[in-house]
Formats: C-alpha cells, structure tokens, sequence
C-alpha cells in the first residue's frame, strides 16, 4: 500500500464512524426526553468513573483475543467464524481445569488456559481440515460447529462440572489458584489485560516477521501464486485456522479465569462474532486490533451507561454498529475517490514508465 | 498515423466515441485517449491483439465499464452510457464472447427475459415463441424457439444473442471476437447473416484480431496497440500486411541483438507426454521433445493447440496422464511445484496476475515468493529483513523496476513493471530451465526489450529456455530454433529458426503443412 492509499483507508473509517455517530445523533435526538443528557451518557458515560473506564478495559480484553484470531485467519482468507465456539468451548475445557485439578497458583492458569486454547485450537481446525479433505466450505462448517460447541459444552457443565447446589446451570467455583489475579485495584482488570498486549505484539511479529505469516498473507491475497511459488497451500489453510482457534480459545479462557469464579454462560458470549467487527476494523491487522477493540468496548460500554441513566435502550448500538460495517465493508463507500488516487498515479507511472 | 480527431462531423458517422481514457483499479491503462467513429450501416471491423484495449472500448461503450475521460456521441448529440440498459435504450446491442445466456431455459424464453409478454400474470410463451420465430425469419436467424439453450450448438446460442440484441431494438451490433467460438463453416454462416443484416441497415462493431476476417467483411478497420488507436482505414485501401504492422508493431520492435546458439548438454526431456484437459480431451497427445542448455527452444503455434497444458505440466501446475519429464537427467514426473522448482525450474506464467503474483501484496512480498524459507532469507524463527530488503533493492534495481518503494503493492505498478517483478524473481532463481510463457504479452516496448535481451544473457550464462509466445515476431526472433504445436502435436521442429519465414510458419501453424516423423523426432537430443 502506498501511503496515500493507507491514508485513505483511515480517512474512510473515521468518514464511516463519524457518520455511524451522525445517524446515532438523530436517532437519540428523536426517541429521548433528554436529548442532551442521552447522548453525554454514551459518549462520555465511560469516561466519569474509574470503574466505567476499567468497564471498558475489561470489555476489550475479550475482543483483542478474538479480533486477533480472525484477522490472523481471514488475512489467509480464511471465512472460518468459529472463534465464538472456540472461545466458548475454550472456556468449558478452562473450567474443568480449574474444577478439577489441584496446582499450584500461576502453574494452575497457565495450564488451565494452555489447555482450553489447545482445544479451542482443535475445534477451529476442523472446518479447515474438512475444507482440505473435502473442498467443505468453512465458513459454512465453522458457522454449524459453533453451536455444536454451544450444546456440547452445557452438556458437559451439566453432567460434568454443574454444582447442584447452587439453583442454576453453573459449575462449581473454580480452584482459588487457578483464577488470574486483578492487575487494576477497584476494576476487574485482571493479568489477562498484559497476556492480550504481548499476543498483539506476538501476532504482528509472526504475520509480518515469519516466514509462517508470510505464507498466510502471500495465499490470503492469491492462492494461486502461492501454489506456483511452491507453497503447500493446503497446510497453510489448516494452520492459519488452528492458531486462529488457539488464539480465540485463550481469550474464552483468560476472559472465565479473569472475570468470573464459576463457569455461568447460558448462551454463546457472542465476542467470537465482535472478533469479526474488530477485525475488519482493523483491516486484519493484529496492530490495529486493540484499537478497534476499544473502540467497540467504549461503544458497548457507552450504551449500557446510558441504557441504565436515560431513556434510550442499549440496543441502538447495535444500529451504530451495523452502519459502520456497512461502510467500510462497502467496498465502493468512497472508491470513486481511491479510484480517483489509482487513475492519478497510474497515468504518472505511465508516463515515467513508457519511453514513447 | 491517421489522425481522425478534431475532424469535423461528417453527414453518415452515426456515432463517435472522443477522447476515451480507462484506468482500472488496478492502474492498468487500457485505453488512452482513444477515438473511434462508426459510420451508419457499415460493418466496422476492431482488430488489435489481446490487452490492446479493444473489448475495454467496447465495454466502455455498452455501458460495462466507464471511462475516466471522454465522451460518447450518438449521430452527433452526446450521450451518457452508465449501464448496459441506457446502452440498449440508445440502440446499442452487445453480443460477449461468453454468452450471457440461461441454459436450462428453451431459446424463446431466453429471447424475452426482461421483456416478456404476458397473459395476465403468466408468461405467454405462445407469443414468445411467435416473436422468436418471426424475428428469426425477418433476420435470417433461424432458431428453434422450443429447443432448450444448453442443447443447442455454439452457433446457434450465438445467433440467439444476435437476434436477443435486435429483439432489444439495436441497431448498433457490437460482436466480441465472434468467430473465436465457431468452427470455419459456422463463421462462414455468420458471414452471410451479418452481410444480410448490413443490408437492413444494421451497423455492426466486429472484435476480432484474425485479418482475413476483416478483409472479408468489413467496410472499415480501426487498429489498435496498447491501449490506443492506430488508425482507422478503408478495409479495401489497406492489405494484411499494413494492418498486422501496425497491429503488433513490428516496425518498433527492435531485432533482438544475439550470438548463435552453442547448445550442450540436455536439461528438460520431453517423452511422449499426453496432457488431459478439463473435459477428458487430449490437449497435448504424445509430444517429444528437448531443450539443450545454453539453446532457446520457441513453441510456435496458434493459441489452443496444447501450449498451455504442456506449459502447466512441465512446471507441476497441471498434471498429466502418460508419458515423463525430466530436468537434468532426473525425472520430475508427478512432483509437486515445490521439487521441481528445486529441481532447477522457474516459470513466467501466461497469465502474470492470476500465477505471477499477488496484487496486494508489496514488490518485495512478491519477490521472495519462491525462496522466502531460504537461509538466505530465514532465520530458524525470524525472516531476515535486511537480507531481504537488500535482495529486493538489488533485484529492483538490477530490472529496472519503476516503483515507489519495494513496500508498493504490485497492483499499482504498470503491466510492463509488474511483468519485470515476476522475471525479476524467477531468473534470480539461477534456474538451469526457465519456462517463459508469453513473456512480454500486453507490456510496453521498452519492458519486452529487456525481459528478452535478459532471456539471451540467460541463455548465454547456460540456461536452457522454453518460449511459449503467441506473438510470432516474439518466437521467431528470440528462438535459437523453434517447434511448432498442432492439435496437441508437434507440426514441425525448425533447428534452426533463421532458416523459416513467416509465411512456412503459418502453414505449418494451421496444420496446413507437416513435416516427417523423422523430421520431427530430430528435436529428442540426448
């Protein structure tokens, strides 16, 4: 990418956000009493406490982890979207460590969570083994397979792990050593919040720096060359996919050890469908993830502050949301003016480039 | 050259296209400035080779794509074309070179899609079949209305697609390389049903870059190379020679500058291959043949006579059925890309964009393509990028390519720039076989005479080449001797490729002319 052309991908997302927030204004500016106090809520509502800005934090330790696990799988073009099911059966298989075993702190999270992102990493390579072996879209398989993690994780809370005792569908407590220590006092911030930035850094690093990321970005942009360079693109379908499902299973993992002490979820969590969001955000790379993630956490967080203080319900996010994937997943939102750059610099090259 | 612009409007032009400019997204120039004219009720013959921007125009005019610059004026008022149904509503039908056509549904029904008659809230295909009929007979263009389109001959969908355009009220025909899909007899049929509907006052636009076509039915030639016009000519004032001149432009092609050939030892070993193609067809049908290091061996032949599959076969991305190949004495028979490429091979494929590189991806991403998990290049963990980033300056230097930095995607470099990335890294692979496939189609002329004066150096330092090329200046100057391909055979061997001209290659390019197995066998070298 050039620069202009970088600098016109940031042009466009901020156009999009602006205008996602424009079509907020209206919207808030119709339906409430109090306009005014409405949107000082969602805008700045998680800016007025410690604990809202931890809230937000908090929020975005998830998102990381999945945005990342998508961007790594969709840069190999890959459409696999079972990082939601991998982050939730992630979590069960977490769960059960931190149930179940007895180990020392610190040795106990490292497994619990080695353990669930290993099965989150088994759960995202099979649609890619299916893909491989039998030409099975992915998107399709990973799309059915998370429900298959949804229901085969209660089932095993259910009969495995479910504390009788405690009048709903949760597990018992998690071992005190298993559970990851707070890093923010007065906030639930736990150590996962550092375990997320050195993936960040870790996740550009391999797709930039390895010879491994290097064969995602080179078959995510053209198979076809790939092949012809002599790169087994088979393998790389399955591995861009099994170290999504890790990726994604450690977040389902950090995010149970960090934020609850039993196991409670009685629906699929829903981050592994904000790790799309945030991955396109951030144009899938791994960089920009953590800025797109808490973008989308002060968004969720600015709802449901205002939700809670005025009259308007949390669910127009989902509206802000929408219009700003639309936008930018709108491949002609604006591409009369990069055409505009591209005819521009083609003409120029041109005329560098002919000797007529 | 004919200069047709700022000339004033004449009485019979029925429409003109001014100062045309494409740019595609991927910043390929396909046409620059053009200007083009259509008299009424002429047949006005297209002609220019493949990438010289003819089927962009054309697009441009039906409403396909849209030019960045230019106007488009209809018996000289000025019309704006945004799509295919303003295209249609001024009169201007298009008939693809893939038919747009649905092959479950009988010819009626695909005559009236959009336009249907209706009985109530049902088609009426009584007075379908009635249109198709009567239209057929009015235009000379029979077809069975009932048959279902997937069961009619090529021919006949394209007559189909005529008769859909006129049945949309066209009175401008524009007719991508129609004949491309026709067996002789069919193309002579179309001949006479195009003369009959110049009769009726048609005009007709014909793509197509066989010359004695046009000379047969046009009224008039445009020529075009490279994105921009040639000229436009009375077809009766100017033979074959004068168009294909300034067709492919010989004229400016400089002789490639080479010693003889001293061939030695044998690299690539062709034995009685027999290559499939998709439909079970045999492409390549038992071809033999050697290519002697520090020799260019040229494939002659018109495009679909098995080139491409040998091609695909030899560099391990197709497969094939009998036969075996070796490099270097060792068979390479059913090896993946990977072996063989380590076996000493490098490839220029036909088709730079699809096999040669990825678009989005920077200059040096697409440079270290092969030989990214080299030592060179890799650490056990980390890439080197100091290493890598002084292969790419050497390499960007060394082939002169115009980019902003080696970080430019690929995409935003011309055809010629992104054609010299592609050999930049395949000959920096020190390949004793280098497979070049059409290797300067649709660049500028100072890119082709590099990328050829750099397959002789090549040469010269040992390697042995393989040229695919269609273009037949490209094999007949920079072949040290040449075969030519026939219906999936070698036609002929020429040692050497001085000794045959222009005239004996087409023969044997169209079968016409055939040499004797002995003849043929003396290119299996030892």
């Amino acid at each position: 990418m050039t620069r202009n052309q970088r600098l016109f991908e940031v042009v466009r997302t901020g156009l999009a956000i602006l205008i996602a927030l424009l079509i907020a204004l209206v919207i808030v500016l119709t339906v409430s009493e109090d306009p005014a106090d409405a949107l000082y809520k969602f805008l700045l509502g998680p800016l007025d406490s410690f604990r809202h800005f931890g809230n937000v934090i908090e929020l975005m330790i998830p998102l990381v982890f999945t945005g990342v696990a998508i961007s790594i799988m969709f840069s190999a073009a890959q459409f696999n979207l079972g990082a939601e099911g991998g982050f939730f059966i992630g979590a069960i298989a977490t769960a059960f460590v931190a149930i179940k075993f007895n180990l020392p702190p610190v040795i106990h999270p490292v497994v619990a969570i080695l353990f669930g992102s290993l099965v989150g990493s088994l759960f995202c390579g099979l649609p890619a083994a299916l893909k491989v072996r039998w030409g099975a879209s992915e998107l399709v398989s990973s799309l059915m397979f998370n429900y298959i993690a949804f229901f085969f994780g209660l089932f095993l809370i259910n009969y495995l792990l479910r504390d009788v005792n405690a009048g709903a569908m949760v597990s018992y407590t998690f071992k005190p050593t298993a559970l990851l220590p707070r890093l923010v006092p007065k906030t639930r911030i736990s150590y996962g919040l550092i375990v997320a930035v050195l993936l960040v850094v870790a996740a550009a690093a391999f797709m930039t720096k390895t010879r491994w990321g290097y064969r995602i970005r080179l078959t995510g942009a053209n198979a076809r060359f790939a092949q012809y360079s002599g790169i087994n693109t088979n393998s790389v379908v399955v591995y861009s996919q099994v170290i999504g499902g890790f990726v994604a299973g450690m977040g389902g993992s950090i995010e149970l050890l960090g934020m609850y002490t039993r196991f409670s979820w009685q629906s699929l969590p829903g981050y592994g469908w904000d790790g799309v969001i945030v991955a396109i955000l951030a144009r899938n790379n791994p960089l920009y993830v953590p800025v797109a993630a808490f973008f989308l956490a002060y968004l969720r967080i600015g709802a449901d502050i205002m939700s809670r203080y005025s009259d308007v319900p949390n669910e127009f996010v989902t509206l802000i949301q929408g219009t700003i994937i639309i936008l930018i997943a709108a491949s002609s939102f604006l591409a009369k003016y990069r055409h505009r750059l591209v005819f521009k610099e083609a003409l120029e090259s041109d005329a560098k480039g002919a000797r007529r | 050259m004919l200069n047709i612009r700022n000339r004033g409007m004449r009485m019979d032009e029925l429409l003109r296209m001014e100062g045309i400019t494409k740019v595609y997204p991927n910043g390929i120039v396909a046409n620059k400035n053009v200007d083009f004219s259509v008299k009424a009720g002429e047949i006005h013959g297209l002609v220019g080779e493949n990438g010289a921007g003819k089927s962009t125009l054309m697009k441009i005019l039906f409403g396909l794509n849209k030019a960045e610059k230019g106007r488009i004026l209809l018996e000289g008022k000025e019309i704006r074309i945004d799509s295919p149904y303003a295209a249609i509503g001024h009169g201007i039908g298009m008939v693809h070179q893939h038919f747009m056509l649905v092959p479950s549904l009988t010819a009626a029904e695909n005559l009236v899609m959009g336009l249907e008659p209706r009985k109530g809230i049902y088609l009426d295909i009584a007075a379908a079949i009635r249109t198709t009929e009567e239209l057929g007979r009015k235009y000379g263009l029979v077809v069975d209305p009932r048959a279902a389109v997937r069961d009619l001959p090529v021919g006949i969908k394209q007559r189909l697609e005529i008769l859909k355009a006129l049945f949309r009220g066209a009175r401008i025909l524009i007719l991508d390389e129609p004949t491309a899909v026709l067996t002789p007899q069919e193309t002579e049929e179309l001949f006479v049903q195009l003369k009959l509907l110049r009769q009726a006052g048609n005009t007709i636009v014909f793509i197509s870059h066989k010359l004695n076509e046009i000379k047969e039915l046009c009224d008039r030639v445009t020529i075009m190379r490279s994105g921009a016009v040639q000229g436009t000519f009375a077809v009766s004032k100017v033979d074959e020679k004068d168009i294909s001149r300034l067709m492919v432009g010989r004229d400016v092609i400089l002789e490639v500058q080479k010693t003889a050939a001293r061939p030695m030892g044998t690299v690539l070993k062709v034995n009685d291959l027999v290559v499939l193609d998709r439909f079970g067809k045999r492409a390549v049908n038992g071809a033999s043949f050697s290519v002697r290091k520090g020799e260019i061996l040229g494939i002659a032949g018109v495009e679909g006579n098995g080139q491409r599959e040998l091609v695909e076969a030899i560099t391990g991305l197709g497969t094939f059925a009998s036969g075996d190949l070796e490099v270097n004495g060792r068979s390479v028979a059913g090896m993946s890309i990977r072996k063989i490429r380590d076996a000493g091979v490098c490839h220029v494929p036909e088709d730079r964009m699809t096999d040669g590189c990825a678009a989005t991806l920077g200059v040096e991403a697409n440079l270290m393509s092969y030989n990214h998990d080299s030592v060179q290049f890799t650490g056990p963990v980390f890439l080197k990028g100091k290493a890598i980033r002084a292969n790419s300056d050497r390499l960007i230097a060394e082939y002169n390519v115009k980019c902003s930095s080696p970080e430019q995607e690929v995409g935003m470099l011309s055809g010629g720039n992104i054609q010299k990335v592609v050999v930049a890294r395949e000959f920096s692979s020190a390949p004793s076989l280098i497979v070049a496939d059409q290797p300067t189609r649709g660049i500028d002329v100072g890119a082709t005479e590099f990328i050829r004066a750099r397959l002789v150096e090549l040469r010269d330092e040992g390697a042995a080449v393989l040229l695919v090329s269609a273009d037949l200046n490209e094999v007949m100057e920079l072949s040290d001797s040449l075969i030519v391909m026939y219906g999936g055979k070698i036609g002929a061997y020429v040692p050497d490729a001085k000794s045959v001209g222009e005239e004996e290659l087409g023969l044997f390019m169209l079968g016409l002319k055939k040499q004797s197995p002995e003849e043929i066998a003396r290119v299996v070298h030892d």
